[in-house]
């Protein structure tokens, strides 16, 4: 249920950086701890968002948890389809239920980030 | 480790989310907070409610100490009858809100479960010279509550007693599987229903025979959003230890001409003071949800705080309920809600959100 191709931080997002493209989103674990999402905020294209910063605000009936970018960069893109149906998340978190996409700076990359096996050590901690 | 019902085991093997409530391992939802509201508004719903404070009363002054201690009149309860009211402080102030049902042989109490400890402390306390006995029974019963338009037939005979035979707020003593039972026609969810108090062994028997009806298990999380919708307070959000019943709209509750009682002298004070908070029901415009804690401002001024807030299942709308000042408290003023360092735009609206079609 961990995507291998994905890197994960503790927040429960994860992030694809492929080229010049970093996609970011958040993990099914989380979308299903949070169950019936209501709203999600994103940020405009070309704002900047920073590592460790919080870019954005996921709203569940139950609960609000802040979204946290891994990786300094500019926005390029934000998921339309998610603004309009925020409960769509919920069907596929790693795919077409990603956040936002964001051109990084220059020499950043994801590297601080988890591997699919640390995060799964995570969740199943977490789990209990 | 919390404390946990008879239903416990049901609950995980069910693979609910179980969270911490009143010290309590209760299960906040099943599937999904929504899918389970949606249950109870059109369907039926089923509540594990037993971690609820159960209470009964012995000895010939159990009436005198329900009336010293409540501010509702249980002199005038009829055989059977449930009702709603508070047990105030001292100061006038909100100690919790209970059921009291009046039994042809005596009284019971059922109280939150957070202020059970509380509540029995208190009543103690306010025996004196009466000769009456508190008897907690919380921990040998199980309660469970079944809610929702289809409730009422699926229990015809689940007991000995068709709850379509009980009035709205009427309760009997019954027998499910020859054991004693008790039957309530009462909830907290807006709509028509039950609530079953069982022996604790039972509790699992009855949950089951129940599911096997049609009742879909549902979790706090929903308990919270039906109830919210149906404007009934929650102790912690809209009541508490400094707030007064009729800030919280609860004046109905209080009989202040039924003769002494504890916190009368401050309520007879506090009823005519017009400067105090009120509780009032409020539509956002946006999505962002208001929660416990939010600023009411108008004008740049704080005029009142949320106590609680969510997204409305049934309206698809984003509401919440909130203490404000006398001066912004008209339906159809608008305000703004400092939800997490943004104003969101907001109008008060009357109370309830959700009321059933009769």
């Amino acid at each position: 249920m961990v995507p291998k191709n994905l890197r994960y931080s503790k927040s429960h997002e994860w992030a694809k950086l492929e080229g010049e493209v970093c996609t970011i989103g958040i993990t099914k674990f989380a979308v299903d701890q949070l169950t019936d999402v209501v709203f999600v905020e994103l940020p405009d294209v070309g704002d900047h968002v920073f590592a460790g910063d919080s870019f954005g605000e996921i709203e569940s009936v139950k609960a609000v948890s802040d979204l946290y970018s891994p990786i300094n960069g500019e926005v390029t893109a934000i998921n339309q389809d998610l603004i309009r149906d925020p409960a769509g998340i919920a069907a596929d978190p790693f795919g077409k239920g990603w956040l936002i996409q964001v051109k990084p700076e220059p020499g950043s990359n994801l590297n601080a980030m988890m591997s699919p096996d640390q995060y799964q050590k995570q969740i199943d901690s977490e789990a209990h | 480790m919390g404390q946990r019902t008879p239903l416990y085991d049901r609950h995980v093997s069910l693979g609910a989310r179980v969270v911490d409530f009143a010290g309590w391992e209760m299960p906040v939802q099943y599937t999904s907070i929504v899918e389970e509201h949606n249950t109870v508004r059109t369907s039926m719903g089923l509540f594990d409610i037993s971690h609820m404070g159960r209470l009964s009363f012995a000895g010939p002054d159990s009436l005198a100490l329900i009336q010293k201690v409540w501010t509702n009149n249980a002199a005038t309860l009829k055989d059977g009858q449930v009702r709603y009211g508070l047990v105030c402080n001292d100061q006038g102030g909100i100690r919790d809100d209970v059921l009291v049902y009046k039994w042809p042989y005596g009284y019971a109490m059922v109280v939150n479960a957070g202020n059970r400890e509380k509540i029995v402390a208190w009543l103690n306390e306010s025996i004196g010279n009466l000769n009456v006995q508190v008897i907690d029974q919380s921990a040998d019963t199980a309660m469970l509550a079944v809610q929702g338009p289809k409730a009422i037939a699926a229990c015809k005979d689940l007991t000995g007693v068709d709850p379509a035979s009980l009035g709205y707020y009427f309760a009997a003593p019954t027998r499910y599987e020859d054991q004693p039972c008790v039957l309530s026609r009462t909830g907290y969810t807006g709509e028509d229903g039950v609530e079953v108090i069982v022996g604790k062994n039972q509790g699992q028997e009855l949950w089951d025979d129940l599911v096997a009806r049609g009742a879909k298990p549902c979790g706090l999380g929903a308990r919270d959003t039906l109830r919210l919708e149906a404007a009934m307070p929650l102790y912690g959000h809209e009541l508490g230890e400094e707030i007064d019943p009729f800030q919280a709209g609860l004046g109905w509750s209080v009989k202040l001409d039924k003769g002494p009682f504890r916190g009368r002298d401050a309520l007879l004070r506090r009823k005519e003071d017009k400067a105090m908070r009120q509780r009032v029901g409020l539509e956002l415009s946006g999505k962002r949800i208001a929660r416990e804690g939010s600023a009411l401002k108008k004008n740049g001024e704080t005029v009142g705080v949320v106590c609680s807030g969510t997204f409305s299942p049934t309206l698809q709308k984003t509401i919440a309920m909130a203490y404000a000042d006398p001066a912004a408290t008209a339906v159809g003023t608008t305000l703004t809600v400092d939800v997490r360092g943004k104003d969101e735009s907001a109008t008060i609206v009357a109370l309830p959100f959700y009321k059933r079609a009769k």
